[in-house]
Parts: C-alpha cells; sequence; structure tokens
C-alpha cells in the first residue's frame, strides 16, 4: 500500500526562555495510507497540535524523519517548506481562517498564487470548486458575508485547490453548530471517499468516530490506535 | 513584471482600501513633502531666474566702472566743491591701455528738470555716445539714437524716454520739438521703447530704470552744463564735480573679464588716492548667484529630506501597525505556502503604492504652484493692497519655475521612501513565526 504521509520516531522539544524544555512529542511514529481518514483525539497539551504542525511542514521536528508522498522533508529549509505546504498539502482550520479583503475565489486560489500559478486555467478551478462546494452563487463575496459554514466550505475548496497529498484539519467543526458541523463532516467523508486523505485532530468523540480510525494522545506518546469499530 | 506582480499591487492596493482613512494620512505626509519639494525649488529658480536676467542684462562680457562718492572727509579739491570719480583721462587710459578691450561706452548721468512749454518732469539726463543704446538692450520707439555726428558736433540734440515722453508730450509727437533743459534747448529726434525697469542686486547695483531718462551727446552735456552740480540744501549749497559717472567696459571673451578687471583697477588705483571709484563685474554677481542658488537648493533639500523622512516615519508607523493587525493573515498565507519573501513582497508593495500615490498627488499639486501663487497673490491684492504695493518687485512679480528635476527626484525619493521605511516592516511581517501567527487573535 502507497503511503501518503509517514512519520518515524519524531520528536518535538521547544526550549522556553530560562533553558527549561519542553518534550511536546516524544517519539511519534505513524504511517498513513493514501486514502486514510485519521482522527487525532487527546487531552490539551498531549501535543496534537504540535503533531499536525509538523505533518503539515509548518514546525520541523527536532528529531526523526517525516516522509511527505514518497519525499523526506524533515530537514528542508523554510522556502522548501513552504513550496511544499502550497502543492502537497490542504488546511482546514477551526476558525476558518479565510482572508477578510479577498473574495471567495481569491480565497480560494491562494495556494495557487503561492505556487506561481495565476493562469486563467487556475482560476476556473477555484470557480469549479466553489460550485462544488455549494458556493457557485457568492464568488465574489467576502468572508463576513457568508455563514460560518459558507466559510468553512471556502475553506474545504481552498484545501483542495492544490489537489493535496494530504488534508489537514484541526477541529473543523470546533466553531459550528451541529447541523452544519454534520454537513461540512459529510464533505469532508465525501472528499475521502474520492480517495482523499485526511488527518483531522478533534476532541469530540462523534466526530472522531466519522474517521477510519482514531489516535489518541497522551503526553506526547500516541497512547493507542484503535480503529473505528473498536470505538463504537 | 507579469501578472503576479499585478497581482500582488493589485492585492496591495484591496488592503489599503480597507482601511481608507489610514491610508490617506499615511499618503497625506509623502503629498506635502513632495508638493513643498516641487514648490520651493519652484520659486527659488524663479527667483533666481529673475537675478541672473537682470544680471545678463548688464553684460556677462562688461567691466563696469563706477564712480562713487567718497566718504566727504578725503575728496579731491577744497571749499564746498567736491570733486571725484572718474576722470576723462581715466577713460582715455584704459583705452589704450586695456588689451583686451572691445569697446568702453563713457557716460555721465545728472539729474535735472526738463521742460516743454508748461510741462515740467524730473528726469536724468545721461551724456552719453551712440553705442548706449545696444550695450543697455535699450530699443527706439521713434526717430533714431544719438550719432558719432552729434557727439563730434556736440549737437542739442536729446533722445526720450518713454516716461519723459508721456510727461513732456501727452498729446503730441516729440520728435522735432525743443526741450528745454536749464537754459539750453534741445530738439528730440528720437524717443525709446518703454523697458521693465531691472530690481537692484545686492549692494553694488541699485535699480535701474531707463524710462524717464533724456539722452543727450557726452560732449553736449560737458560744454552745456558741465562737471559740475550745485545742489541747495538747507541754506546751504554743496556742489559736486564729476567728469563721468560710468564707463562700461566690453571684452571679446568672457575669460578675459576677470583679467581685465584687473588692468583696470591698477591702472585707476595709480591716478585715484582715494577710494571714488567702483569696478562691478556682472559675471562675478552671476556667479555668485549662482552659488546662492546652489546654497539655496542645498537647503531646500534639506527641508525636503526632513518633510520626506517625516513622512516616511508615518508610512512606517501606519505600516507596522498593519503587520500586526494582520499578524493572523500572515500566518494564513504563510500556512497555504507564501515564503518568507511572498510576505516582504507583499507588504512592501503595499507601502510603495502609499508612498508612490503621495508622490504622483504630489506631483499633480507641485505642477500647480503658478495657478496657486497668481492666485493667492490677485487675492491678497485684493485685501492688502498697500501691503502688496510695498513688498519687494521680485517677490510681488515672482513667477515659479518649475525644475523638471526637483519633479523627477521628488517623486523617485517618494518611491524610494516607501521601500525604505516599508523594508523593516514588512521584514517583520515576514519573519513572524506561522504557527504563533496563526493563533494571534
Ligand atoms: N511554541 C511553544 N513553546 C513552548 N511550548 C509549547 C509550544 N507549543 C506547544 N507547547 C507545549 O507543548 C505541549 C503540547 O502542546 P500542543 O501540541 O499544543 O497540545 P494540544 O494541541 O494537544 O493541546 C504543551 O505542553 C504545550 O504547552
Ligand atoms: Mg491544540
Amino acid at each position: 500500500m502507497k503511503l501518503a504521509a509517514q512519520v518515524v520516531d519524531v520528536h518535538k522539544d521547544y526550549v522556553l526562555k530560562g533553558g527549561i524544555v519542553v518534550r511536546a512529542l516524544r517519539g511519534v511514529s505513524i504511517d498513513f495510507p493514501e486514502g486514510d481518514f485519521v482522527a487525532i483525539m487527546g487531552h490539551s497539551g498531549s501535543g496534537k497540535s504540535t503533531l499536525l504542525n509538523v505533518l503539515g511542514c509548518l514546525d520541523r521536528a527536532t528529531r526523526g524523519s517525516y516522509v511527505l508522498g514518497g519525499e523526506d522533508v524533515s530537514r528542508l529549509d523554510d522556502d522548501d517548506l513552504s513550496d511544499i505546504r502550497s502543492r502537497f498539502l490542504g488546511f482546514i482550520f477551526q476558525s476558518y481562517n479565510l482572508i477578510p479583503q479577498l473574495t471567495v475565489v481569491e480565497n480560494i486560489e491562494l495556494p495557487l498564487y503561492y505556487q506561481g500559478n495565476t493562469s486563467s486555467a487556475a482560476k476556473r478551478r477555484c470557480i469549479e470548486l466553489a460550485k462544488m462546494v455549494g458556493l457557485g452563487d457568492r464568488l465574489d463575496h467576502r468572508p463576513f458575508q457568508l455563514s460560518g459554514g459558507q466559510q468553512q466550505r471556502v475553506a474545504i475548496a481552498r484545501a483542495l485547490v492544490n489537489n493535496p497529498h494530504v488534508i489537514l484539519a484541526d477541529e473543523p467543526t470546533g466553531n459550528l453548530d451541529s447541523a452544519t458541523g454534520e454537513e461540512i463532516m459529510q464533505m469532508l467523508e465525501s472528499l475521502n471517499a474520492a480517495g482523499k486523505t485526511i488527518i483531522m485532530v478533534t476532541h469530540e468523540p462523534d466526530i472522531a468516530a466519522r474517521a477510519h480510525r482514531t489516535l489518541r494522545m497522551r503526553d506526547g506518546l500516541l497512547e493507542s490506535h484503535s480503529p473505528t469499530g473498536a470505538l463504537s | 513584471m507579469g501578472t503576479r506582480f499585478w497581482q500582488t499591487l493589485r492585492l496591495g492596493l484591496k488592503s489599503l482600501l480597507l482601511h481608507k482613512l489610514r491610508s490617506g494620512l499615511a499618503i497625506l505626509g509623502i503629498f506635502i513633502g513632495v508638493t513643498a519639494v516641487i514648490w520651493l525649488v519652484a520659486m527659488g529658480e524663479g527667483v533666481s531666474y529673475q537675478a541672473q536676467q537682470q544680471i545678463k542684462d548688464l553684460g556677462a562680457n562688461n567691466i563696469i566702472v563706477k564712480s562713487a562718492k567718497p566718504p566727504s572727509d578725503v575728496t579731491r579739491g577744497g571749499g564746498f566743491v567736491m570733486a571725484y570719480g572718474l576722470l576723462r583721462d581715466d577713460y582715455d587710459r584704459i583705452v589704450a591701455n586695456v588689451p583686451t578691450l572691445l569697446q568702453a561706452v563713457p557716460m555721465r548721468e545728472i539729474h535735472k528738470e526738463a521742460r516743454y512749454l508748461n510741462n515740467v518732469t524730473d528726469a536724468r539726463i545721461v551724456g552719453c555716445t551712440s553705442k548706449y543704446l545696444d550695450m543697455n538692450n535699450l530699443a527706439m520707439a521713434r526717430g533714431h539714437f544719438l550719432t558719432d555726428k552729434d557727439l563730434e558736433a556736440a549737437e542739442n540734440v536729446a533722445v526720450i524716454g518713454h516716461e519723459t515722453a508721456k510727461a513732456l508730450f501727452p498729446y503730441q509727437d516729440p520728435i522735432g520739438e525743443f526741450i528745454q533743459i536749464e537754459d539750453q534747448f534741445y530738439v528730440v529726434v528720437g524717443q525709446t521703447e518703454s523697458k521693465t525697469p531691472s530690481a537692484g542686486i545686492g549692494g553694488s547695483l541699485s535699480a535701474q530704470d531707463y524710462n524717464s531718462d533724456i539722452y543727450i551727446p557726452l560732449t553736449t552735456l560737458r560744454w552745456r552744463i558741465g562737471d559740475m552740480v550745485i545742489t541747495a540744501r538747507s541754506g546751504s549749497r554743496e556742489g559736486e564735480m564729476v567728469e563721468l559717472s560710468q564707463i562700461t567696459v566690453t571684452v571679446r571673451d568672457i575669460e578675459q573679464v576677470d583679467q581685465t578687471a584687473e588692468i583696470i583697477e591698477s591702472l585707476l588705483q595709480r591716478f585715484h588716492s582715494n577710494p571714488d571709484y567702483a569696478i562691478v563685474v556682472p559675471k562675478e554677481l552671476l556667479r555668485q548667484a549662482e552659488i546662492l542658488q546652489m546654497m539655496f537648493n542645498l537647503l531646500l533639500v534639506l527641508i525636503a529630506g526632513i518633510a520626506l523622512l517625516v513622512g516616511g516615519i508615518g508610512i512606517m508607523n501606519i505600516m507596522l501597525a498593519t503587520v500586526t493587525e494582520r499578524t493572523r493573515e500572515i500566518g494564513i498565507r504563510r500556512a497555504l505556502g507564501a515564503k518568507q519573501r511572498d510576505i516582504v513582497s507583499q507588504f512592501l508593495s503595499e507601502t510603495v503604492v502609499l508612498s508612490a500615490t503621495g508622490g504622483a498627488l504630489g506631483v499633480f499639486f507641485g505642477f500647480l504652484v503658478n495657478p496657486v501663487i497668481s492666485g493667492t497673490r490677485f487675492a491678497f491684492g485684493k485685501v492688502f493692497p498697500d501691503v502688496l504695493a510695498a513688498m519687494p518687485a521680485n517677490i510681488r512679480d515672482l513667477e515659479p519655475r518649475i525644475a523638471v528635476w526637483s519633479v523627477v527626484a521628488a517623486f523617485l525619493i517618494s518611491v524610494a521612501v516607501g521601500v525604505v521605511f516599508g523594508l523593516y516592516p514588512a521584514q517583520r511581517a515576514a519573519k513572524m513565526d506561522p504557527i504563533e501567527a496563526l493563533r494571534h487573535e
């Protein structure tokens, strides 16, 4: 089976002022096969965000290796990591994180823009994706003109625009009411059904239950590794 | 310089339009700076152009030797008559001994009343030669100027200035009429065109108004009026004895001016123990005026520099606030693949859009300097006509001259200010940790 992503014995230490070392990750190893749909759970401070940041190439592991789409990205510099993010990763955040002064289409376009792709084909793809997430009639709207659910759908379109190896979602339904959250989850499920690899952090068990499997973290370590069936 | 560039620019503009007031204030500083540069330089250029024109009017190839009244205790002769100044012998000596000389034009001026029938006017009676007309860039309105023959024969002929003609002959053609000066009559053979009076330049040359002149042959003045001028003053009488008021020496080549002036100086020194003459070199005045202009421009550049510095600091201040406020946006962009240099160019382009807009507005208003100045002058003249009339001519008649270099420089500097003062906020934005930036509320 081909792996979308693989971390091997990843450590992350934060050195605070005064020399105190916080060991946020203490040797995490996981494989993410292509088409995987993983939920990461755990108490606050257990290292979920840190792991997601490493997976998202926003941060580098202190130790260990990270292979994304067959390429070892654990020792790349800032520019190369930026490049990896714009080409191979999609992000969905709890608070949507759209840019307020840009329209729906322009927000979706950003990863392509930073790849250096400003072609009209790129523009067409953004419009198609906006239609796909049900915002075909809102192309020129700005984020403040949209509801939370609509904003999150723009974010999903944006996470898809570069056809990423992995989609990383940090509490994607955390700011939404349950009905809208359900909509977003259905959207993620259908993306996964279409072959997308999704790694999602959540603290809601019923959201986690929608994934194929759930990883539990505790004190910077992976605690358990249960298939969805075992949880329910 | 592709679509990417324009997109960056367009997005920059969009962000700026989000905060119109703030962006407007940032622009204002640069705008004022650039307008100030263009206006100040234009006014400076106007003033110096005026001065340089006047000096050029005197002739850059000329050396002007003037009689100057010395302190009263050191005059030639005794009694109540004070004898001083240039001598006819001085003229001969100059003509004989200055090898570089092209021509020398002697002149004697006396202020007297002139009369025609019942009309009387105060005039400057100028005894001169035929060359006086061209040398002072005067032109004839009627008749002809004095000829060499008039001079040889010491004829009683006169050429009158524009104002003199108006005063003496308000309703008739003066040519052929006789005017009276003291006990002598002179036939009018010509009238000069009106000439704008020159303003004085520093202390060495006073203002000259040619319009109230009467020109007669130098020889005629000598024989009919004489060298002596008696003035009655508060009971006592004072006499002045002056042979020539001025000798204007012209040299062939402007390079010879300084050397010739030295020769003349040493020539005159030998025969004048008292400081009763002055040598004025227009070329030297021109150089001084140019130096003055350069210093003035330097001062302006300094002021402009300060204005633009202040504008730049204003822009930097606003960009720093913008960067802090948009920390989260920076985090989002970084997460989506923006490199540090993408963030730098984004914020830098916003700053440059601000400063260049200010610069462009400044250039636009800079070009309005002439209408604004004349409008202000007009309005001021309506409200305070006396104050305006009392102003020195070179301020009252100031015509600003826009210097192209100042427009180009001011605009380029405004753009440069954007780059320089935008760099730090942009760097700060780029150096942010993406994770922390994303967490920022
Ligand atoms: N930038 C940082 N500097 C120092 N310590 C950090 C930093 N980020 C996270 N930590 C610490 O690392 C540990 C894991 O944090 P995090 O991954 O955010 O946990 P979670 O997302 O599961 O709540 C926590 O103890 C946290 O305080
Ligand atoms: Mg967290």
